[in-house]
């Protein structure tokens, strides 16, 4: 068809329909389709305002954000399918760009950029770097084995310590190994070992498959390297790479937590206090998720707590709430010292200047002071003067005991004094985790400020979580929104028995009335 | 229109490019048909002498401080008891190694410029190879050419990481959990100086490579001295690279066969 030259046509319409042609069917490789002054239209709409206008990560938005936007003019990227050192695929570009990264700023596009757009924008960031553009550098993806069959945990628990896991991610994978404090990427900026209970936040994915393309080709451009030379040189068996993938894959749950806005207390006999009581095993738990306070100054753009997972239980006159959650230090540490010098120094937004100190980690819970009668509950964050909250709040450097009082605000926090000041806790850290419970009698001493706890009611609560050793404290934290505590009433022996009385006195009526009506009849006949 | 017709032709190659590689694609890509300019092989061999070889001029010297050392901080090895073995006194960082009479070592000197632009040097095809061992690296400072095998061993039973920080080559970051370990990178592809190396494991573990396209580079022993042969004639640039206290540059002309002295003195904070 292009062969012939049709006459009717000028040159120049010819020229325009090719284009047209070639511009409707791509060719088969995405690169020949690209358009990257289309591209740099998106990029410059969507992606400058992080990334920045240069592509060097420096946009408006980076100053908020550990880890930092990718600087595309180094070519440096996390998620690949090529062997460290190695440029990414387009296909591996493209599965970033739809999506995201996991526990990152960077959000998936698929379903906001048409395909069209994606194709575009990716061949505008590949021309930031020199590297594409060189026929040397082609990436040549690895050609991954699939998983064995079955699963094996145990193996993978034992090559997870043998190749050395736990030196970044911990002896139960929550980030916490001892070098976790010294990790930094190419430009200085703070790293953390990935914390592998929350798969659902992992930067390439959290399937075991995603896990074992991660461990073959590493993280370029951060302290995770890539550990397919164990493989090629027989010191560890392909299996038992796959064993370790999977064991990482069981430390999160098997589905990412959902939110469920009811804390149910149900009742038992004896209150466990400690947090590791075996009465607690049974306990429903509930997650709920923390963000970083962005509403009022000091705001705090990189929390450290992602959430907190609690549990509640009470007796006929006292309550037990146990809040636990993932922090990867037990501040104040000064190992981590020099950690939060690169983290103050990654963040440097409109927050006055701050030098590293030793603060503690911190746990807040919060009620009302009253239980709202309408719709209307206090502000969530902390109240305000006219409004205030009622708090529990807890410190890494005070234990067995948490502050009761009422906060006015943010910045605002008044302990009560005498009578419930002290709200009774326990507290564990283990490799990562802290589990705390807080007590109280549901009676309160004081109803006016310190709410009585009731059962039948929609108590709510938040909650709030410092992490000293990430530079939280006042109003740099982690917030929650509020949420709600129920404490299940006993079900009492009339709820069981009425009905089966009215069944019995219904069933009896009936029969009598059927009885009467046919003495009736029988009385008739007789006549 | 004449360039209409053109236009139209050129229109239709691409058209025939693009339907080939769509074809092209369907087959694993395998073929490396699209890099024809990837070896340039058909150079003249190389004027100058090779890597080591006596011909031509030398520069030597010796490098040396001024002021008071910055003290090496001591590492904290306790959490590898099997490379804390290895000392009997705790180990220092090497940021400032100096010998007598204020000589500085692990200064990595080269010739910045004046090696013509078109002369190519081959690259020799033995490795040049990092260890690990007590959880340092040997050497700290060394250099290698564009092309030359780089070789990363671990003598150490725990788990390193290799971490390249480069930005004229492709960076990597490669782990080695086990003793006996060899890896051999594929050669680095562009003259950098630096290329840092680091162990994220072990926070202390730094080293520099020097990456250049000829081989007119050392690096200064404890004593400070240096020597770089078989220059061909002509005015050099030579740069003395340290880690810690910057760099310091020399001009040198070479006439013949002889031999010049560069020194360089740092100034230490």
């Amino acid at each position: 068809m292009t062969a012939r030259r049709p006459d009717g046509l000028t040159a120049g319409r010819i020229v325009l329909v090719l284009s047209v042609l070639l511009a409707v069917r791509p060719c088969g490789r995405p690169a020949a389709a690209q358009d990257t002054t289309a591209g740099k239209v998106v990029y410059q709409k969507w992606c400058a305002g992080c990334h920045g206008d240069n592509g060097a990560g420096d946009g408006q938005g980076a100053r908020h954000m550990i880890p930092p936007p990718r600087d595309f003019t180094g070519a440096i990227y996390q998620i690949r399918s090529t062997p460290s050192g190695q440029l990414p695929t387009d296909a591996d570009l493209m599965r970033s760009i739809d999506e995201g990264l996991g526990g990152t700023a960077m959000p998936g596009w698929k379903n906001r950029l048409s395909d069209r757009q994606r194709r575009d924008v990716l061949a505008y960031i590949k021309t930031f770097s020199t590297f594409f553009a060189d026929t040397t550098q082609r990436p040549q993806p690895i050609t991954f084995s699939s998983a064995p069959s079955g699963t094996d945990v145990k193996v993978g628990r034992q090559f997870y310590d043998s190749i050395g896991c736990r030196k970044c991610h911990g002896d139960q994978g929550r980030g916490d190994g001892p070098s976790a404090p010294t990790l930094k990427d190419d430009a200085g900026h703070p790293m953390f070992a990935a914390n592998l209970h929350e798969n659902w936040r992992f930067n390439g994915g959290g399937t075991v498959e995603d896990i074992y393309h991660r461990l073959r080709t590493g993280l370029d451009g951060t302290p995770m390297p890539s550990f397919s030379d164990l493989l090629e040189q027989k010191f560890l068996t392909d299996e038992q790479l796959w064993r370790v993938a999977q064991y990482v894959r069981s430390l999160s749950p098997k589905d990412a937590p959902v939110v469920r806005d009811v804390i149910h207390a149900p009742l038992t006999k004896a209150l466990p206090h400690a947090p590791d009581d075996s009465a607690w095993t049974g306990v429903d738990t509930y997650w709920f998720p923390l963000v970083g306070q962005i509403i009022r100054k000091e705001r705090w753009f990189a929390p450290a707590v992602s959430g907190v997972w609690v549990k509640a239980v009470h007796t006929a006159d006292s309550i037990a709430i146990r809040v636990a959650w993932d922090d990867r230090s037990q501040s104040p540490d000064t190992a981590w010292l020099a950690h939060l010098g690169r983290v103050f120094n990654t963040l440097s937004d409109d927050s006055t200047r701050e030098q590293p100190a030793l603060w503690p980690d911190q746990l807040a819970v919060q009620f009302p002071v009253s239980i709202p009668t309408g719709m209307e509950r206090p502000y969530f964050l902390m109240g305000s003067p006219s409004a205030p909250v009622y708090q529990w709040r807890w410190s890494s450097t005070a234990r067995t005991s948490a502050t009761a009082g009422l906060a006015r605000g943010i910045d605002r926090f008044d302990p009560i004094t005498g009578s419930g000041a002290g709200i009774p806790t326990q507290a564990v850290y283990d490799h990562g985790e802290w589990r705390v419970v807080f007590t109280r009698a549901l009676a309160s001493p004081d109803t006016a400020n310190q709410l009585p706890l009731r059962t039948g009611r929609a108590i709510p609560v938040a909650f709030f979580a410092w992490d000293g050793s990430n530079g939280e404290h006042g109003t740099r934290m982690a917030v929650s929104t509020w949420y709600f505590l129920a404490l299940d009433e006993p079900v009492p022996a009339r709820v069981f028995i009425s009905p089966v009385l009215a069944m019995v006195l219904t069933l009896g009526l009936g029969m009598l009335v059927v009885w009467r009506a046919q003495q009736k009849t029988s009385y008739r006949r007789q006549q | 229109m004449k360039g209409r017709i053109f236009s139209v032709v050129g229109s239709m190659l691409l058209l025939t490019v693009c339907s080939k590689g769509n074809q092209s694609s369907a087959a694993p890509a395998a073929s490396p048909t699209a890099a024809p300019t990837a070896a340039p092989t058909n150079e003249p061999p190389p004027a100058a002498p090779a890597a080591g070889s006596t011909a031509g001029g030398t520069i030597t010297g010796h490098v040396k401080f001024t002021g008071t050392a910055p003290k090496n901080p001591t590492i904290d090895m306790s959490e590898e008891a099997a490379c804390k073995a290895k000392y009997p006194n705790p180990p220092q960082e090497e940021n400032v190694v100096s010998g007598p009479a204020n000589s500085l070592a692990n200064v990595f000197v080269y010739v910045k410029s004046g090696v013509p632009a078109g002369q190519k040097f081959t690259a020799p095809t033995t490795p040049v190879t990092i260890n690990q061992e007590g959880c340092r690296y040997h050497p700290h400072v060394f250099g290698i050419m564009v092309g030359q095998p780089f070789e990363i061993d671990n003598s150490d039973p725990v788990l390193h990481n290799i971490k390249a920080i480069a930005k004229a080559n492709r960076p990597f970051n490669v782990s080695q959990p086990s003793a006996g370990m060899k890896t051999t990178r594929p050669p680095f592809t562009a003259p950098e100086v630096m290329v840092n190396l680091e162990c994220n494991v072990h926070g202390w573990m730094h080293a520099y490579l020097g990456v250049r396209p000829d081989p007119f580079y050392a690096v200064s022993k404890q004593d400070g001295s240096f020597t770089i042969s078989g220059l061909p004639p002509g005015t050099y640039t030579i740069e003395a690279w340290h880690e810690k206290l910057g760099t310091q540059t020399a001009t040198v002309t070479i006439a013949g066969t002889e031999s010049k002295t560069a020194n360089f003195t740092f100034a230490a904070h």
